[in-house]
């Protein structure tokens, strides 16, 4: 069963981006994969424990919410079919210690997902225990397993940990469900958008606001290397400048000491460094300052617009967008600012080019024909693949795994300049699976962070 | 069979029909609008905005009066740009030369010139095109005596329109500068 498992894999994640293809194409083959159906039978508590995390969280059976954490996690990849739970046979207890695995191949089950909650005490706190095991239906053998300690409200981050190992030995892909995204919330009518930094998990819990919306921000972006530290630009006193917030402190810091309005920042790989433009007497260039040094450095010199720029995972190389042509197109620089080289060459404009973590391949938005895309090409520029059109969308930001790209997408507005609204998107990589990223709010901006740390 | 024949050629009939009329309201509006603008544009706010398309935009161009405001009696507060251009029409530069022209009467004023952009280009390009703009005024204040203490710039790239429609006649009035008293 794992070699299928295996080839489906191989079929969408290394076939298919070779492919370039078309719009009308990903229409039309859209949606024709084969999902692997998988069991993921509700994690069982006996009764003490039971007791125990209602008291603590108010939530009567527990087993049942992790277990539709993941489902949920692994239906919206598009790669799995999650049963309906309602034609199990087994009950979740008796399948976890031993699954009768005729039972699972009858409703067609390949991959069974079984667990046990326990409540725990330590040092006088309660904890849960939460334990998973996978099972090859087919094959009808354990295949692995995983048992994780935290505190009861942690709960949540328990599933989504589940998720990315099941995940990981389903694809050999390292996951993407222990994450958090940034962006921007939005509301309020489109002449006046209040706009406020707005934090949740990838599958859309938890929303924390992290400004009041009393000023203006815009494009928050993780630290690839501290999940707990973000940059963004707020327009705070009517200065428009590039910050760096601790989320855990709440401390906020101004980068650097520009005259000038400094814009469009984004971290180094390592954290160290933060790369960012500034625009000052109708000009703007982009600048580096390490973080540690506190040195900063001007790196393009051009009278053109250079903005937008992103490191390579290795951090060697920086891309960015300049109009220097005349349009917004792709370029791609050493990170000294040597050896600059123009990469989009296709018909439209080109801007927002993000590295891929794998660094295969830069994300970018294409303005083309009155319309907008998000694509990826080669880091040289070759294999342009576009991924999604639209009436507006940019903004791209990778899945740690660089496996899917979230961006924000606009709606056109009728007659009396009414029905706008802005709403986070994603795709896959391979131009599958296209969905609406739910919010609270109208929402914009987005980035995604790398795995969370503890 | 024959009876579908007949209702298919009935409908392109009724489709030509429309598409001819159409055009001739077009038209007719449209040179009505022509004769009419030179006097004043704001007779022509509540038309169909591609009716009007030819009264109120030059190139791409704003050249109408609606959204306009005043920095101070019979000064205009704003000018208007080309997509993705920097360049002072003609139009802007006579704006320009009142707003310079009252300044140096009123030394003791300080102004704000922002600039913006409208919605179909990415947000952080946007921010520099606003700053660009901005400094483009800003700048042809300058030549005309204010001095440049007394100007700062200010960038919203796309996130202030003023007008929230999704065609081309509102994107022209996004894209501008404006110059607002600060003291």
């Amino acid at each position: 069963m794992r070699n299928k498992i295996l080839l489906i894999f191989t079929f969408c994640f290394f076939l298919k981006p070779g492919i370039s293809y078309s719009l009308v194409e990903i229409d039309i083959t859209r949606g024709n994969l084969d999902p692997l159906p998988i069991s993921v039978s509700p994690f069982f508590a006996d009764e003490t424990s039971k007791e125990k995390i209602k008291k603590n969280l108010d939530i009567d059976n527990l087993g049942l919410e992790i277990s539709k954490v993941i489902e949920n996690n692994l239906r919206k990849t598009g790669l799995f079919d999650t049963l309906d739970r309602e034609s199990f046979l087994q009950k979740p207890d008796i399948a976890h210690l031993k699954p009768r695995f005729e039972d699972w191949a009858l409703i067609k089950s390949q991959v069974l997902i079984t667990g046990k909650v326990n409540s725990k005490i330590i040092n006088d706190k309660d904890y849960i225990n939460i334990e998973f095991k996978l099972w090859d239906v087919l094959g009808a053998k354990f295949v692995d397993g995983l048992s994780l300690t935290t505190t009861p409200r942690s709960w949540r981050r328990v599933g989504h940990k589940i998720s990315d190992k099941i995940y990981e030995l389903l694809t050999g892909e390292s996951g993407y469900f222990d994450t958090r995204i940034i962006y921007v919330a939005e509301e309020g009518p489109k002449t006046q958008r209040v706009k406020k930094l707005a934090l949740m998990d990838q599958d859309g819990f938890n929303t924390k606001y992290i400004t009041l919306g009393k000023e203006l921000v815009l494009t928050p972006r993780f630290n690839p290397a501290d999940d707990k530290i973000i940059t963004y630009m707020s327009y705070f006193r009517n200065n428009p400048r590039v910050y760096i917030v601790n989320l855990q402190t709440g401390e906020r810091k101004v980068v650097g000491d520009f005259r000038g309005m400094t814009f469009a920042p984004r971290f180094s790989p390592d954290g160290q460094k933060l790369i960012m433009s500034l625009a000052k007497d109708g000009n703007s260039e982009i600048w580096v300052r390490n973080l540690e040094t506190n040195i900063q450095e001007k790196l393009t010199d051009h009278p053109s617009i250079d903005t937008s720029p992103s490191y390579s995972p290795d951090g060697k190389y920086i891309t960015f967008n300049s109009d220097r042509s005349g349009y917004q197109q792709i370029y791609v620089m050493r990170s000294d600012g040597s050896n600059v080289k123009r990469i989009s060459f296709g018909s439209g404009i080109y801007g927002t080019p993000v590295w891929s973590p794998r660094g295969d391949l830069i994300a970018f938005t294409k303005l083309h024909k009155r319309k907008f895309y998000i694509g990826v090409m080669r880091t040289d520029g070759t294999g342009e693949r576009l991924l999604t059109e639209n009436f507006y969308q940019e903004a791209p930001s990778w899945s740690p795994n660089g496996r899917i790209i979230i961006f924000y997408r606009e709606t056109k507005t009728d007659d009396k300049g009414e029905g706008f609204s802005a709403k986070l998107w994603s795709i896959d990589l391979t131009g599958y699976n296209e969905r609406l990223v739910l919010t609270e709010t109208d929402a914009s901006d987005p980035s995604w962070s790398s795995l969370l740390r503890n | 069979m024959n009876l579908g024949k007949i209702f298919k050629n009935a409908f392109l009939v009724i489709i030509f029909g429309l598409i001819v009329t159409a055009c001739a309201t077009k038209k007719s509006v449209t040179t009505k609008t022509d004769t009419s603008t030179t006097t004043k544009a704001t007779e022509t706010k509540k038309a169909d905005p591609i009716e009007k398309l030819d009264a109120l935009m030059q190139g791409d161009v704003y050249i109408g009066s609606d959204t306009v405001g005043e920095l101070a009696s019979g000064v205009p507060d704003r000018v208007f740009f080309a997509t993705n251009e920097t360049i002072l029409t003609t139009a802007s530069r006579e704006t320009l030369r009142k707003q310079a022209a009252w300044l140096r009467q009123n030394s003791d004023v300080t102004v704000v010139v922002e600039g913006h952009a409208d919605e179909r280009g990415t947000r952080e390009y946007n921010l520099a095109l606003g700053e660009r703009r901005a400094n483009a005024a800003k700048d042809y204040l300058m030549t005309y005596g204010v001095s440049s203490d007394r100007i700062k710039v200010l960038s919203y790239g796309k996130e202030r329109p003023v007008d929230s429609g999704s065609n081309p006649l509102s994107w022209s009035k996004n894209r501008r500068s404006v110059t607002v008293k600060a003291n």
